[in-house]
């Protein structure tokens, strides 16, 4: 399974996240998880949201520089070297990993780890035939 | 190998039999009687009825009978920029005002407004020289002008309005701005050319590409007719190559007429003057000498059939040569090297000169980068701080931080490697650079002026 990703620049400045978040929640979208990636002068905000479309649609109109891409999203197992084992998995498949984040899905506070693979496909097929699940929609969204 | 540019030429693009560009394939010898004839009437004229011209010539010791080649054009004095402010409004009227039928005016940067009185003849003549522009990029009555130039006081709109509909053309006057309608109206009259300057024509590419309009599939855009603005070649092949469309140069200024002094035929030497009515001089900016042809210097023009306000020897602070040699088109009209930098735009950053151009020709080197850029000069306690802000496009952005910093370095390499200077390189936000009238405002300097 894969989760749709919006990503968008934004520049490191007072006020810009803030602008970002009121216009999608201006458009009735509500975000499920929201992350910033960010150097000393721009940064890149991550977001998930059942209505990604509509947030994809509205913000492009609004002239912002967004993509939307796949990525994949793992529920944390709940025991001991239980992420070792998903990282080995990733690791023997000759997965590569963009970059990483973590968030916990409410209210059963889970922990999720989000990856970016360069090859999603791949990796995603990997983790599924070591047993490791993916989140989809339903998980993610209720 | 020359070769031409346009995809589908009509027949006679480069015919000396075609009604409106037969003039253009002029004989030299015949061109120079012309030009000498109408220069002697035009000093006579200018002599007689404009008391700052005469005052000038008086102080040389020269007197209108002294041009007696076009040569002799060196005996008299130059017009500049300052002289239509400093005799604002019409000290430099030449005909009464029931000669005059529109004036046009152009805003400086700085202090008072320029306005240049026309006759009905000279806007007659300015409209001649559109419509063999267009002739030449192989516009016909056939195609429909949109003019996305602005109307009213800037010569924009209204020169290609007249030039295109004196062809025949059906023409669109949307003027600037409303870029939604201008892409509606494009697609549902079948628009086969614009005429706007190339940085709105790059909004107009922006806003198509946020609503998924292709210009090559859901248009019939052929001709782009651009100019109003300095802009490069590399400006020119993107816009080609994202548009598919032929994008043609016109020059021209307010002073002299308006677009139309000169336009590039289809094999693209350069731009072929108008110099049966516009005569061109290059003069070394320094000692003020001419120089010959084939040599780089300031582009200096004599409206040489104007009535309404003549411009003798007017200094455009325009860069650029003329050709020695003749055009392959078979036009006998002189070649100029297309405008890619006005002396003004010129900066001195850290004792080098740095031309806005040369940063926008590196920015276009690096592929998914379009030319949405600023430059500002800010002074700090050592040393002056070039910095250069880049809009990050839909297609440069990429969700990855690790590519946006290597897409900075490769801009910085880029600009680097033609400006011979380190600039900061800063990417923000799409359309946050301030606009207006489409043009973003390419040159921010908060140095204390010398
Ligand atoms: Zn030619």
């Amino acid at each position: 399974m894969t989760i749709k990703q919006l990503s968008i620049f934004i520049e490191n400045k007072p006020g810009r996240l803030a602008k970002v978040c009121r216009m999608l929640s201006g458009a009735g979208v509500n975000t499920t998880t929201l992350s910033l990636a960010d150097t000393r002068e721009f940064g890149i905000v991550r977001l998930m949201a059942r209505e990604w479309e509509r947030a994809l649609e509205t913000l492009k109109a609004d002239g912002i520089a967004v993509t939307a891409s796949d990525v994949a999203a793992v529920e944390v197992p709940d025991r001991p070297g239980g992420m070792a084992h998903v990282l080995d998995v990733l690791d023997a498949a000759g997965a590569n990993i963009e970059y990483n984040y973590a968030f916990s899905l409410m209210p059963q506070g889970k922990a999720v780890l989000v990856f970016r693979f360069t090859d999603t496909e791949k990796a995603v097929a990997a983790l599924e035939a070591a047993g490791v699940k993916t989140l989809g929609p339903r998980e993610l969204f209720g | 190998m020359l070769h031409q540019y346009y995809p589908s030429l009509p027949h006679d693009v480069n015919c000396p039999y075609h009604p409106v560009s037969a003039v253009d394939f002029m004989p030299r010898e015949r061109l120079r009687a012309l030009q000498l004839h109408r220069l002697q009437a035009t000093v006579a004229y200018e002599y007689e009825r404009v008391p700052l011209f005469r005052k000038r010539c008086e102080e040389r010791g020269v007197r209108p009978e002294h041009i007696k080649t076009l040569e002799d054009i060196k005996l008299l004095p130059f017009m500049k920029k300052t002289d239509l402010r400093d005799e604002y409004p019409l000290g430099l009227r030449a005909a009464p005002n029931s000669e005059i039928a529109r004036y046009h005016c152009s805003s400086g940067t700085t202090g008072k407004p320029i306005c240049i009185a026309n006759t009905m003849d000279d806007i007659l003549v300015w409209q001649n020289g559109v419509m063999r522009c267009l002739a030449m990029y192989g516009i016909r009555a056939e195609d429909t002008l949109q003019v996305s130039y602005g109307y009213g006081l800037f010569t924009g709109g209204l020169g290609a309005h007249y030039g295109g509909e004196g062809l025949g053309c059906t023409v669109l006057p949307t003027s600037a701005g409303n870029t939604d309608r201008q892409l509606m109206l494009m697609r549902d009259l079948d628009v086969t050319a614009i005429a706007c300057t190339p940085s709105y024509f790059l909004r107009l590419m922006d806003e198509a590409q946020k609503k998924g309009i292709d210009f090559r599939r859901d248009t019939k855009l052929r001709h782009g007719v651009f100019g109003a603005e300095p802009w490069t070649k590399a400006m020119r092949d993107k816009i080609e190559q994202v548009a598919g469309i032929v994008a043609h140069d016109i020059y021209g200024l307010t002073e002299i007429s308006g677009p139309g002094v000169a336009g590039d035929c289809s094999f693209r030497t350069g731009l072929h003057i108008w110099e049966d009515h516009f005569y061109p001089e290059i003069i070394d900016p320094e000692t003020l000498e001419p120089l010959p042809d084939g040599e780089t210097g300031e582009l200096v023009f004599t409206t040489i059939d104007r009535r309404g306000m003549p411009m003798i020897r007017y200094r455009t602070r325009d860069l650029t040569r003329l050709h020695a040699e003749p055009c392959p088109c078979g036009r006998t009209m002189r070649v100029m090297d297309r405008i890619s930098a006005r002396s003004d735009d010129m900066l001195i950053v850290h004792g080098v000169n740095l031309f806005p151009s040369q940063v926008e020709t590196g920015l276009l080197s690096v592929p998914e980068v379009l030319p949405h850029y600023q430059i500002v000069l800010t002074p700090t306690e050592t040393m002056d701080l070039l910095e250069i802000k880049v809009e990050v496009t839909p297609e440069s952005f990429s969700d990855n931080v690790a590519h946006l910093e290597n897409l900075r370095k490769r801009v910085f390499a880029a600009v680097k490697s033609i400006i011979g200077l380190s600039p900061k390189i800063t990417l923000v936000e799409p359309n946050t650079l301030p606009r207006s009238e489409g043009k973003i405002k390419r040159v921010v300097d908060n140095r204390p002026k010398a």
